[in-house]
């Protein structure tokens, strides 16, 4: 047979700096927008270009990137995590309680707090796969179900008198360099090769992308969805354990609403809530822009209730660009 | 046994379409609860040929395919690949066993790129210890793909494009080549083309024909007449759960075939 050639249909060599950009395009945008953001503070506000403001955002960014990360890698497999400031509130107090309580070291209680998340992720992983319950209920129990689970176990009081040790993953340094940011770093490395590099992470966007397609390759996708959740709620409870460490303390009310910041924090940097796509990187970036706005709004004294307003507009605005662009590209296709 | 006839005589191998038949089945039934899907249908496809599979709604085409290709487990009758009895509990089976579907609308992972699809479930580790780490071998991956799509003379962008970005006959190219790639025995392409106009219908089709020729047995399930005629070299007719007529493409008329689906006249070219 003669292979016809077509014109209409040719390949069109222009398209690949449009493929190239429009892969980076929201990271670029959050980036720009991160940069517009960081200038407009440091004339806004004298406090915010100092030493120990940027050290206090980074920290703040270390447990907001933690977890986004984890809502990444649920998020491009299609699905949310609704669960992690619980959870991650969960694993903070069960973690200053082991050292507390039972005199563990801040390594064994951050382990602890580990598998407490991991556990979390566990249920959650299995609600959607064996009970097949959709991610957005499956994990809104589980917001629900664990955020009981720490007001019954700490009567709804804080978890104080932990040696100053505790502090060492929230306000620890190691050569100058705060140790949330080191872990926050390596997390985001581990994460990002995982998910470029591996099989596992192509399975991730597979399953995001198709589901039915993922399975007919073969691919055990009850396993592997439960896997991501696991693998999330690890990281939870890492970031709940930092966040605990950083107030040298296990608060009951710690993580609510912190959903939200880690969902806008994925989606500004170009994760999509239809499944398939995100990368770490972006969500750093994202994580970085929220930390801002809540820093700046502490520094310029907006209220809490107002920077809910506005980090509700963010979300809005973002899944808004996110339909956008899979508009434009279905548009094309 | 039939002998296949077309109209390029030299592309293929002499004994094509006599022996053993690459992929049959024999008096499959498939209940639903009360509803028989399937009364004991008979299914052939011998070497290194188009079959079509046509049928009017409700005839029990699709409830084949998913039979050959390890979606429904048969309630009765028997599936022989190569001559061997085989038993498809799901459709991984019928991949070992080298029967490769593409099904309508499920093909493709959109965000993926061209080479990771083609490779999705079988992907290329890095050798060594990495590998045993999940580490993929993008560049071997990239390759293999650039090679085979151009020999199947499916043409992309760039196999690192995402399918989201290619156009509707590209992307179902590269579905239909994906599985022709891993087949082994049969490709069964479930109404390819049904979404596509007729440049990206006949780019599919080329696709196709140059999988036959080189030896590949697939199976066409279409309701376009006059394209079943064009590439199929033989048709096979389901109607009422059960085989109502074969023919030879080149013999038949559009008219032939709906009045075998429709149960008109009981033609039928070729008989055992």
């Amino acid at each position: 047979m003669t292979t016809v050639e077509r014109a209409d249909e040719a390949v069109r060599p222009g398209d690949w700096l449009r493929e190239r950009l429009s892969n980076a395009l929201s990271e670029f945008t959050a980036a720009a927008a991160l940069i517009v953001l960081f200038v407009a503070l440091s004339f806004a506000s004298p406090h915010f270009l100092t030493a120990d403001n940027l050290f206090n955002i980074g920290a703040q960014t270390a447990v907001i990137a933690i977890i986004a990360t984890a809502q990444t890698m649920v998020i491009i497999t299609k699905g949310i995590d609704l669960s992690v400031g619980s959870v991650a509130a969960l694993a903070g107090v069960v973690g200053a309680m082991t050292v507390r309580d039972l005199g563990f070291s801040v390594w064994t209680a951050t382990l602890v707090a580990i598998v407490i998340g991991a556990l979390a992720g566990l249920v959650n992983g299995l609600l959607v796969t064996a009970a097949r319950i959709p991610p957005f209920i499956a994990t809104l129990g589980m917001m629900s179900a664990a955020r009981g689970l720490v007001f019954i176990i700490t009567g709804a009081v804080g978890v104080y008198g932990l040696p100053e040790s505790f502090q060492l993953l929230g306000n620890g340094e190691i050569a100058g360099i705060p140790f949330a940011i080191v872990l926050t770093g390596l997390v985001a490395i581990g994460i990002a090769f995982l998910l470029s590099q591996t099989q596992f992470g192509q399975y991730t966007y597979a399953m995001g992308s198709n589901l039915e397609a993922a399975r007919r390759s073969g691919i055990s996708v009850g396993r592997h969805l439960t896997t991501v959740y696991v693998i999330a709620g690890v990281l939870v409870g890492l970031g709940g354990m930092i966040a605990a460490s950083r107030v040298n303390s296990g608060q009951p009310n710690y993580g609510i609403a912190l959903e939200l910041d880690v969902i806008a924090a994925a989606v500004i940097g170009g994760a999509s809530l239809f499944g398939g796509q995100g990368r770490i990187i972006g969500t750093l970036i994202g994580a970085f822009l929220i930390a801002l706005v809540r820093n700046g709004a502490v520094l310029l004294d907006i209220s809490i209730h107002v920077q809910m307003v506005i980090v509700g507009l963010i979300i809005w605005a973002a899944v808004y660009f996110d339909q956008y662009r899979r508009r434009r590209l279905e548009s094309r296709g | 046994m039939s002998t296949t006839s077309r109209p390029e005589p030299t592309t293929e191998p002499t004994d094509a379409g006599a022996g053993v038949p690459v992929l049959e089945a024999r008096g499959i039934v498939k209940r639903f609860g009360h509803v028989e899907a399937l009364r004991g249908a008979d299914f052939t496809v011998h070497k290194a040929e188009v079959v079509a599979l046509i049928g009017d709604n409700g005839a029990g085409k699709s409830t084949l395919i998913k039979t050959l290709s390890g979606v429904h487990a048969p309630d009765e009758g028997e599936i022989r690949v190569n001559g061997r009895p085989v038993r498809f509990s799901t459709p991984v089976d019928a991949r070992q066993a080298g029967v490769e579907t593409v099904y309508q609308d499920l093909a493709v992972a959109d965000d993926l790129t061209v080479a990771a699809n083609l490779y999705l479930g079988r992907e290329i580790l890095r050798s060594g210890p990495l590998g045993r780490l999940g580490l993929l071998d993008k560049r071997a991956m990239r390759r293999g793909a650039t090679e085979a799509l151009s020999q199947l003379g499916v043409r992309v962008p760039r196999v690192t494009t995402p399918i989201a970005m290619l156009s509707g006959g590209q992307r179902q190219s590269v579905a239909v080549a994906r599985a022709i790639i891993w087949a082994t025995n049969v490709v069964i392409l479930d109404e390819p083309t049904a979404a596509l106009g007729v440049v990206q219908t006949e780019r599919v089709l080329d696709v196709v024909r140059r999988a036959r020729d080189a030896g590949m047995s697939v199976v066409l399930v279409s309701h376009n007449m006059p394209q079943v005629l064009e590439v199929a070299d033989r048709v096979e007719v389901l109607r009422l759960g059960r085989r109502a007529a074969r023919f030879q493409a080149d013999q038949a008329t559009t008219d032939d075939l709906v009045a075998a689906m429709t149960g008109a006249r009981a033609t039928q070219t070729e008989e055992p």
